[in-house]
């Protein structure tokens, strides 16, 4: 017998053993566990401007720059303030992407990333300017996959990471997320997806915390569209 | 060699004496708490989530082998290799193959528990592999030649200061007091080690049986450079991660990040379902999962304390542990420390061998209470006495229980050994706590409780006549 069927078998013979009655198996219904997850979890608010406020709060305290843009001119001149603000000498962004318009006025190095880039060249540039599939109110997260984020590494290896975000792009909480996964992707879902929240950290030493331990040092995140006066911003 | 049993007594008694140990500790884990409480307050309903939980994960193990099969072949579909381990040695031999396949030079790991559990590093590298621990806490303890303190912070017993001597005389780094230039030097040394490696291994915090994928929960972004860069992906994981539906990380995500770390939601949450897929920029040209039961169904077949099985390794049990709190992570010589160790251990590698961590707790429920998957934890601690002794009790304990039993059911017996023992105590006082003292054993490191001056059954006389 080779070992995945001598451990399924294990598995099926231990099982059969059946539940002890014991009160910790919840065979003996948990009674308040019941009821939708979303009940649970941090409550959000039901508007699209309190939503707005929320992810602008949780990046304050998670220290990832929100930046908010009226539309894609507006978003446009930010990118080439935030490029003169913090030196910039080299960009990279994701072949064919949108993102290139964006980046008319920066006028510096710039690596659109394809399946040719060599990952030496990706972690020497200044910063990583990706998409995103959803931004995340409740938890100020960036939910971004393969498809929309330019691959694997472009969105970890360089030092600093740009996510650009639609307005529409703004889901309440964390099951609206994989609402959105299952409705956008399932079932070929792509090979890698990831929620970011806030610049990689840790507190390894002492438990203080220290921004960019192996993953970007900032995190911005840039949102297009969706002034709060503007209901059409908002299709869904 | 010395048992587990006496190396424990040992350790702790050495380290209950380190009171700069202690408050270190203590001191670290009190921010964690302040975090923590905070967080779980952020919850609409923390109590009916952690039911939930527990509900999700009893769902997964008592489905364990339906579950398991749906994870192997959603995996499959996409192109990953599935490889099943009944134990430590075949899933090292699997990865010291592939190593040797690969023809591999170096090797970057993320943190992974279950690594620890089958020694994968000390196997790789006497084959002649260099390996390399990214997480900063695991790299740390690695250049010091320690296993992990504790399952989430590994090298939460040292100081700044041990640390900058470490990387001074491993690294060639300056000394400094500061946590941030630290970070950076280990930082450096790491990138080099990521994009040179040619086999990234991580673990997985779940697994999802509906979309076969695995989930990563970490803060450095570390898993994702490993997992992502190298040609080969190696996921090292226990059976038990299993979670039966993606919309279940919803609630698994958030609740890991509050228990564990005191976070909302910890910096990186990745999926990953498969090596590079055909329209993808990057990634993994071949992703292998290693499913291991290296005695987790062994566990399972215990109804009794399969719910230690729901662990999802937050380590919330160890942080409010007092035990914990006070004879360190070292101390259990154990992959997994503090209550969670105590309770698994003994199903893992042996009860007799290591049925003493279930005697060192006050039983004081803390663990259970903290736990956020509802775990038995401090139940199971006097489950393991139990079984211990009924398993193979000292011919000491059961003459003690038999003569006990004797007596206590004999009630002028026991009135006039209780009167008798009353006699005796002033002569017990002359020698108390000394070697001499009959009960040294008790007096040793505990007050002795003096007699009533009356006993309930004299008060009871005296009320009833």
């Amino acid at each position: 017998m080779n070992a995945r069927d001598s451990i399924l078998a294990r598995v099926r013979e231990a099982l059969r053993g059946g539940s002890s009655g014991h009160p910790s198996e919840s065979e003996t219904p948990l009674a308040d566990g019941s009821g939708e997850v979303r009940q649970f979890l941090p409550k959000v608010p039901s508007d699209f401007a309190g939503q707005v406020a929320l992810f602008a709060e949780r990046s304050e305290s998670l220290k990832t720059e929100f930046l908010s843009c009226a539309d894609e001119a507006a978003a446009s001149e930010q990118l080439k303030r935030l490029s003169d603000r913090e030196g910039w000498e080299s960009i990279a962004f994701p072949v064919d992407s949108e993102i290139r318009a964006l980046l008319a006025n920066v006028s510096i190095a710039k690596l659109e990333v394809s399946r040719s880039t060599v990952k030496t060249d990706l972690e020497k540039v200044s910063a990583g300017i990706t998409g995103c599939d959803a931004l995340i109110a409740q938890t100020g997260s960036v939910l971004l996959t393969a498809t929309s984020g330019g691959g694997r590494a472009l969105s970890v290896l360089p030092v600093h990471h740009v996510v650009i975000a639609a307005a529409s792009q703004l889901v309440p909480d964390l099951p609206a997320a994989f609402e959105l996964l299952e409705r956008k992707y399932a079932p070929n879902f792509p090979s890698f997806m990831t929620f970011i929240t806030g610049p990689s950290r840790t507190g390894d030493i002492e438990r203080v915390l220290v921004l960019g331990a192996h993953g970007p040092r900032k995190l911005t995140v840039m949102m297009v569209g969706g002034q709060a006066d503007s209901p059409e911003a908002r299709p869904q | 060699m010395p048992s587990a049993a006496s190396n424990f007594n040992t350790d702790a008694t050495r380290m209950v004496a380190d009171l700069g140990h202690r408050q270190m500790v203590q001191q670290s884990l009190s921010g964690y708490q302040k975090a923590r409480s905070s967080n779980a307050n952020r919850f609409q309903d923390w109590e009916s989530a952690r039911s939930r939980a527990a509900v999700i994960k009893d769902e997964a193990i008592r489905h364990l082998d339906r579950y398991l099969e749906q994870f192997e072949e959603k995996l499959v579909a996409r192109g990953a290799k599935v490889f099943w381990a009944n134990d430590a040695t075949e899933a090292r031999a699997y990865i010291l193959d592939l190593a040797r396949a690969k023809q591999a030079r170096a090797i970057v790991k993320s943190k992974t528990m279950v690594s620890e559990e089958i020694h994968l590093n000390e196997a790789l590298e006497k084959a002649g592999f260099q390996v390399v621990e990214s997480d900063l806490g695991e790299f740390i303890v690695q250049l010091r030649h320690e296993p992990p303190y504790h399952i989430v912070f590994p090298a939460m017993h040292l100081t700044r200061g041990q640390i900058s001597d470490l990387f001074q005389q491993k690294l060639g780094a300056e000394a400094t007091s500061d946590p941030e230039a630290l970070t950076m030097t280990a930082r450096k040394a790491l990138r080099q080690a990521y994009l040179a490696a040619d086999i990234g291994i991580t673990g997985a915090n779940f697994a999802v049986a509906e979309t076969g994928m695995i989930s990563i929960t970490e803060n450095e972004g570390n898993a994702r450079l490993t997992s992502g860069l190298p040609k080969t992906h190696v996921v090292l994981l226990g059976i038990e991660k299993i979670l039966p539906r993606l919309a279940d990380l919803s609630l698994f995500l958030p609740m890991l990040a509050t228990a564990g770390t005191g976070q909302q939601l910890t910096c990186y949450n990745s999926l990953v379902g498969g090596p590079r897929g055909a329209e993808e920029i990057d990634g993994p040209e071949e992703m292998h999962v290693i499913l291991l039961d290296n005695g987790r169904t062994r566990l399972l077949a215990d109804a009794e304390q399969r719910d230690a099985l729901r662990c999802i390794r937050c380590g919330a049990c160890l942080n409010v542990c007092p035990i914990f709190r006070n004879v360190g992570g070292h101390a259990y010589g154990t992959t997994y420390q503090g209550p969670i160790g105590s309770v698994i251990t003994p199903h893992l590698r042996g009860l007799q061998s290591w049925q003493h961590l279930s005697q060192a707790s006050s039983l004081c429920g803390a663990c259970t209470e903290t736990c956020p998957v509802k775990i038995d934890l401090h139940h199971h601690l006097l489950q393991n006495r139990r079984n211990a002794v009924a398993e193979k009790g000292s011919p000491f304990q059961q003459l003690g229980f038999k003569a006990f039993a004797f007596v206590v059911n004999r009630p002028r017996l026991f009135a006039f050994a209780i009167r008798t023992m009353k006699c005796l105590s002033p002569l017990q006082r002359l020698f108390n706590a000394t070697p001499a003292d009959p009960v040294w054993y008790w007096t040793k490191t505990r007050e002795l409780p003096s007699f009533a001056r009356k006993s309930f059954r004299d008060l009871w006389k005296q009320r009833t006549s």
